[in-house]
């Protein structure tokens, strides 16, 4: 077998079940930093109290052979309990939301509103010379619609990075 | 551990510290090899109220790491290290990351300025956890008394379990004066870490179906077999003589198979054997077991056994197919691996084996061995060959019967330490090979020594590394350890002389040893003897002496300052490229500029 820096890289979306505990979002970004890993996107929160469960969802790209020794490596961390390759392991949803600025008045303002409703952005804050708006979707959908309003009054961009499940009845379980 | 106590929980209120000694206790500790300080302090006035744990005072904390690896590594238990917050914590990193790479179970436990003065900056404060995360398999900053005892316990599972590793447990002066409960180890499973030990079934008939056809195999074991205990080198000794497959081991792997069964091939890598690592380049069937393909190993990449199917059998799932690409991988403890497919083995019928290719491959490897890489020229007189004082040392402890541990330091004399000692059993053997480094052998010896109180334990060291923790020889003053330094003195960091003549240009840029001590003088300030041999007719009768004196002794074997070690695999290049000795060959292999970047 050839060696895997040779290989083409792909894309991977990685759940982890970790315990909510001090240190826990350093070590998995540690992990990442130390070993040469890229980091697309990554997010976390809990998801279990009862438990002291977090979740956090990671986005990398890499060789077939480190996306496998990501999740390897991952695993042997002592608080991970789960790992899911969501990429893999069938089909999967993945959603993040946004939070945008755009400032302006008259037409630029209207174009703005128009677009937003073709794109199921919601509007959360307006002043007479401003909107927020709020949208949830794939990435690409986000990236669009920053796109379209750049030369509408784009003033400020939040985005929390990917969130994703695994479509169908199976769940991931500690 | 006391059968008799029923209540899980003890409740009557205890100091944090005693807590901490108690669950030491209970960890079956008998030994912690440290160095006190302000935030500390506490568990060491604990300490002194108790005679059931003896404390092994350090002259430096990397040494104490380094002593916990020596005990832990020639007995199988967990080492234990107590160090103060601070400049305690940092300086023990090293040896932290050293048991890492290593695989040695480590509980470092580090003081720690009170919780409420944490991220103050306060005096000796570090962010210990923070910098020993990477350092470490796993650490904890206990914050809350109520889970010190379950911390402590869980501490202890994390560094021995699946594969071992060095543990760091912070914990805050306020939490080791603060008043608990003791709980005792819990008896259920660890709620996320549960490594996998026993190996799957269809993995293990799957290897052995491609170890039956194979026609030029080879069994290349490692560390993971020593760490599995002594039941699994001696399943490996069955293996290999059930199949009669050639067997070599890595530089962490030495004594898990017998050096002198005719089925050894020695050392492979770098500096291996001739016949082991070109075994490793034919091979068509490769069986690593315990072993993670490390650079050291496998030369080139893309050259490395080229035309072999490959099975790797590991404890820690992370190492497989993580350098090296392998057709059949099995997660599981070495042990538990080597006893199925024994047992799988003498199940299957089929395929047969072929016997008369495994008889041709061992006449392709005598003719190997026929070229003698390690042959070296000793002149009957003058100055002494260093490969030569390691073959007499290795030939005079072994007539004298007793029970014998070898540690090194790093570098020329760690390599000819591994080639020309030979080690017939595991545990004997003790070395820094992932992280290399210097100044590991003389701590490690001290932690040995401890451990085996009778036992003849030898340091072969070199000039430069030595003094890297020289300061231990306090230690051995103190506690009348009976370690021997044998010091292969060549006046130079033998192995960076070595790459610069060989890939530098024979530019020497600070590699000459300056300004060295007298060393026998140095012993015998630090209450030792000193001994030193000048030519080859003082060489024996020094090997005698220091085994003859019972008390510490530093060697002075002044050696040739232009010796080399070969065979050598340079920096870059495959198995079969590898350069011998003058005695073998004149060849000077060329190093290609994509070599030179690696180390």
């Amino acid at each position: 077998m050839p060696n895997g820096s040779e290989i083409g890289q792909r894309s991977a979306t990685i759940a982890v079940l970790v315990d909510n505990e001090a240190g826990i979002l350093a070590r998995v970004v540690g992990l990442f930093s130390g070993r040469g890993y890229n980091i697309e996107s990554l997010t976390v929160a809990p998801v279990d109290e009862e438990r002291r469960l977090s979740r956090i969802t990671i986005v990398t790209t890499g060789t077939a052979m480190v996306i496998e020794q990501i999740k390897a490596q991952l695993d042997r961390l002592v608080p991970v309990h789960r790992i899911a390759d969501l990429t893999m392991d069938g089909q999967h949803l993945s959603r993040e939301l946004m939070l945008i600025k755009v400032a302006g008045t008259g037409e630029h303002r209207m174009e703005a509103l128009r677009l937003a409703e073709a794109f199921r952005a919601r509007v959360v804050d307006a002043t007479t010379e401003s909107l927020v708006f709020e949208m949830t979707g794939a990435g690409d959908k986000l990236d669009a619609f920053i796109a379209l309003m750049r030369p509408l009054g784009l003033k400020e961009i939040c985005r929390t990075g990917v969130c994703a499940i695994a479509r169908g009845p199976r769940g991931l379980n500690a | 551990m006391s059968a008799t106590t029923a209540a899980a929980t003890e409740t009557r209120a205890m100091s944090g510290a005693e807590i901490v000694l108690r669950a030491l206790k209970d960890q079956g500790v008998e030994i912690i090899f440290g160095y006190p300080g302000g935030a500390v302090l506490p568990l060491y006035d604990a300490m002194f109220q108790q005679n059931a744990i003896r404390h092994i005072l350090v002259r430096h904390e990397q040494a104490a790491v380094h002593a916990a690896e020596g005990y832990a590594r020639s007995t199988g238990k967990v080492g234990v290290v107590l160090v103060t917050s601070g400049p305690g914590a940092t300086n023990a990193v090293t040896g932290l990351v050293d048991a890492l790479m290593d695989s040695v179970p480590v509980v470092c436990l580090t003081g720690q300025v009170p919780t409420h003065l944490i991220g103050n900056d306060a005096f000796q404060e570090a962010d210990t956890t923070g910098i020993t995360r990477p350092a470490t398999k796993h650490n904890y900053l206990v914050k809350d008394i109520a889970r010190l005892s379950g911390v402590i316990h869980e501490a202890f599972y994390v560094a021995r379990s699946g594969r071992p590793g060095p543990v760091v447990v912070d914990l805050p002066k306020d939490i080791l004066i603060g008043k608990g409960s003791y709980t005792e180890a819990p008896q259920v499973p660890h709620r996320s870490y549960r490594p996998q030990t026993e190996p799957d079934g269809d993995a293990i008939r799957q290897a052995v179906r491609l170890l039956r056809s194979a026609k030029r195999p080879v069994v290349y074991a490692g560390g993971g077999v020593i760490n599995s205990g002594p039941e699994a080198s001696r399943l490996l000794a069955e293996f290999v003589r059930l199949t009669g497959f050639p067997c070599t081991n890595t530089l962490m792997g030495l004594g898990a198979f017998p050096a002198s069964d005719p089925q050894f091939l020695g050392m492979l890598g770098m500096h291996g054997t001739y016949e082991a690592n070109l075994v490793m380049h034919g091979c068509d069937v490769m069986l690593n077991i315990g072993a993670r393909f490390d650079d050291r190993v496998t030369g080139r990449l893309n050259a490395f056994a080229p035309n072999s199917k490959k099975i790797h059998a590991d404890i820690d799932p992370s190492s497989i197919n993580k350098n090296v690409a392998v057709d059949v991988p099995i997660v599981g403890d070495a042990g538990r691996v080597l006893a199925a497919l024994i047992e799988c083995w003498k199940a299957e019928e089929a395929p047969q084996q072929d016997r008369a290719a495994l008889a041709e491959w061992w006449r392709c490897i005598d003719g190997w061995r026929a070229k003698d890489c390690l042959r070296y020229r000793q002149e009957r007189s003058g100055v002494i060959k260093p490969q030569h004082a390691v073959k007499r040392l290795y030939e005079i402890t072994r007539e004298s019967g007793r029970e014998t541990f070898i540690t090194t330091e790093v570098g020329q004399h760690q390599m000819w330490a591994a080639q020309y000692f030979g080690f017939e059993r595991p545990n004997r053997w003790m070395t820094s090979g992932g992280l290399g480094t210097m100044g590991y052998g003389l701590p490690s010896a001290m932690g040995v020594q401890i451990a085996h109180p009778d036992a003849l334990v030898i340091d072969i060291a070199g000039e430069a590394s030595i003094l890297m923790n020289i300061q231990e020889m306090g230690t051995l003053a103190q506690y009348r350890l009976p370690v021997k330094v044998f010091i292969l003195n060549n006046e130079y960091m033998g192995m960076v002389r070595q790459w610069q003549e060989l890939l530098h240009g024979g530019r020497y840029s600070e590699s000459y040893s300056a300004a060295l001590p007298d060393f026998v003088k140095l012993a015998e300030s630090f209450h030792a003897t000193g001994l030193r041999a000048r030519t080859i007719d003082d060489l024996d009768g020094v090997i005698r002496e220091m085994l003859a004196v019972d008390g510490p002794v530093i060697a002075d074997i002044m050696v040739d300052k232009g010796e080399n070690c070969f065979p050598m695999i340079p920096s870059g290049a495959a198995h079969n490229e590898m350069i011998l000795g003058p005695e073998q060959e004149s060849g000077v292999a060329g190093v290609t500029d994509e070599g030179k970047v690696l180390v």
